[in-house]
């Protein structure tokens, strides 16, 4: 990591997207090439701070999600590293034709910060939730898709963002995340999953909000069941980590995805195409949004209703325990 | 001012040899957009034979002039153009839309050397073009930076969301053209959809309007030297084109949007562009 100063107390002050804007004005300190652009969202996606620090190299392009990834797209080709802030929703559907021809298609340098993402803009409304951008993003070929777990997690991502040459999709949520990690330094890696408890009974494999509440949901199953899970932070959801995902599948052998966004096209999917492939039985589970347009509410009572909070993995882990997947009688055409 | 007789000759030269290389390049491929490809062939030109500063033996220098076709369909005509220039060989042309051939229809800059952006799908130029301008200020550069738009994929919104920027930012190291040849896939544009009045859209937006004959070198380099010199406002230059340019039968027909030619076509067309040529170089 290139010399990141954040603490504990900081990423505890601060909201999540208050981290990445502090990050990118401690790059854009360092790295004249780093300009950021939004589409009047600066102050909600916090790139703001790095507005007021670097006024010649922040660029707001209105209300027009178009013109601001074509522009990136442009920005990129001539040399600068753009870091393009605005909601999710808008980067990828708003602006997605853009997004796909101008950035993805040509590889281009572009760093799209996506925030207010999942559910957790909970009532505003499913025209603001996004459920359905890991889908999109992951199907862009050249584009790298990261959900951190929480701000320690989203500073490095950032970090590395701008390390990493090519289109780089961060996904983040509105307000404050709980805590997962301590320091920064523990080994954050793009496309590196990061296994946060042990475990043989099952794996529980989450991204973003969602770690923190398979990591609650594992010490409930450890407490009261005795069952010994463990959990994967599954940050880089493209390109996934295939090698810890074959491990776990080998060494617990049920698997629960974890994660906040449909449950088609997301972790889930690219957790069970890994799956599919290896030729290895194994109970498995999506937990997410089902097909449907969320409903209103905030966002830790979405979470609750989702059942992708501790209590709803908890609950979904129990009953996969239960299951016996490797003789089932009723599958009349096995052969 | 006008052109001196010497560079108008010289340009008018180059631009039937494009020409020439245009319907080749279409019969290597098999089919292609013709009409449009000819009514932007003059513009292509002059920046290419004029203005534009680039090194065809370093394709990628930082200070070169940027050239984004916003009308990215066109690249039948646009490929020679760089391929004459030096930036790759002629021969490739040979394998336009050919299987494994790095040239098709349209153009990605990861496959062809001289080409600043991949383009085709319409409405994206302008702001690509806007992302190079303003780097070059944030760069402390001054390369300038011309995008050519189609008159049709005016009816794209993200075209205006680009003027509106590049207006609000007083970007004047960006020089816009429209090829203003009246015709896209459907019909006349303003049959399909109407752009008039189409000057007062980019006053509107914040330009200074120049319209020009898209034919006539020495009004397309009045405006390009205006743009050149001024930089009160952005600049968009509204060439009045004929789509087909230089081929009689082509020339202002919506349904050779894209075509392919026979062999009798090829001979008519060479008759005609040089008949065109012929008519354009008369009494200079």
């Amino acid at each position: 990591m290139a010399g990141l100063t954040y603490t504990v107390f900081d990423t505890t002050d601060l909201s999540t997207a208050e981290v990445y804007g502090r990050t990118l004005k401690e790059l854009g300190n360092k790295h004249q090439e780093v300009v950021g652009l939004s589409a009047d969202l600066a102050k909600s996606t916090k790139i703001g701070v790095f507005a007021e620090a670097h006024p010649d190299r922040f660029f707001n392009m209105g209300i027009a999600e178009q013109n601001l990834f074509g522009v990136a797209a442009g920005m990129a080709k001539a040399g600068l590293i753009p870091f393009v802030s605005t909601f999710a929703i808008f980067t990828s559907m708003r602006g997605l034709d853009q997004v796909h021809t101008d950035i993805c298609y040509q590889n281009a340098n572009v760093k799209m910060i996506a925030t207010h993402a999942g559910v957790s803009f909970g009532q505003a409304g499913s025209t603001h939730h996004c459920t359905e951008d890991l889908s999109i993003m992951r199907a862009m070929a050249n584009c790298t898709v990261i959900v951190p777990a929480d701000g320690m997690e989203t500073a490095n991502a950032v970090v590395a963002a701008y390390e990493k040459e090519g289109p780089v999709y961060i996904r983040i949520n509105r307000g404050f995340d709980q805590k997962v990690f301590q320091n920064a330094d523990y080994g954050f890696e793009i496309g590196k999953g990061i296994q946060m408890t042990d475990g043989t009974d099952i794996t529980i494999i989450g991204c973003g909000s969602t770690v923190y509440q398979a990591i609650q949901a594992a010490s409930i199953l450890d407490q009261v069941d005795g069952i010994k899970a463990r959990v994967i932070n599954m940050h880089t959801i493209k390109p996934v980590d295939k090698e810890m995902i074959l491990k776990a599948l080998h060494e617990t052998r049920r698997i629960v995805t974890v994660e906040d966004h449909n449950i088609i096209g997301g972790l889930g999917s690219a957790v069970s195409e890994v799956i599919s492939e290896s030729g290895k039985a194994c109970a498995f589970m999506r937990l997410g949004i089902p097909d449907e347009f969320s409903v209103i509410g905030l966002h830790e009572d979405l979470m609750a209703h989702y059942q992708i909070d501790a209590n709803g993995i908890v609950d979904n882990v129990r009953e996969l325990m239960g299951r016996d997947f490797e003789e089932d009688e009723d599958w009349e055409d096995e052969v | 001012m006008g052109l001196q007789a010497q560079e108008l000759l010289m340009l008018e030269k180059k631009a039937h040899e494009l020409r020439e290389l245009c319907v080749d390049t279409v019969v290597w491929a098999g089919s292609g957009h013709i009409g449009g490809a000819l009514s932007a062939m003059d513009i292509f030109t002059i920046l290419y034979h004029k203005y534009m500063s680039v090194d065809p033996k370093n394709p990628n220098w930082e200070d070169r002039d940027r050239f984004i076709l916003s009308k990215g369909h066109v690249g039948v005509g646009f490929a020679p153009v760089l391929a004459d220039k030096g930036f790759f060989s002629k021969e490739d042309l040979k394998e336009y839309n050919h299987f494994g051939s790095n040239l098709g229809m349209h153009l990605d800059s990861r496959k062809v050397v001289g080409l600043d952006a991949s383009t085709g799908s319409l409405g994206h130029g302008l702001p690509i073009a806007l992302g190079t301008a303003l780097a070059a200020r944030v760069r402390n550069k001054t390369y300038m930076t011309y995008c050519l738009l189609g008159d049709g994929e005016c009816d794209e919104g993200a075209v205006w969301e680009a003027a509106m920027a590049i207006a609000h930012y007083n970007v004047t190291n960006l020089v816009t053209f429209v090829d203003r040849n009246g015709l896209m896939m459907d019909g006349a544009t303003e049959d399909v959809m109407s752009l008039e009045p189409f000057k007062d859209k980019w006053e509107a937006f914040g330009f200074h309007v120049i319209e020009v004959e898209g034919h006539d070198f020495n009004q397309l380099a009045d405006a390009i030297d205006y743009a050149h010199d001024h930089h009160e406002k952005p600049v968009v230059i509204i060439a009045r084109t004929v789509k087909g340019c230089g081929i009689d039968f082509i020339e202002n027909n919506y349904r050779w949007h894209y075509g392919g030619l026979d062999s009798e076509k090829i001979k008519l067309s060479k008759e005609s562009l040089l008949r065109h040529y012929n008519k354009r170089v008369e009494g200079v």
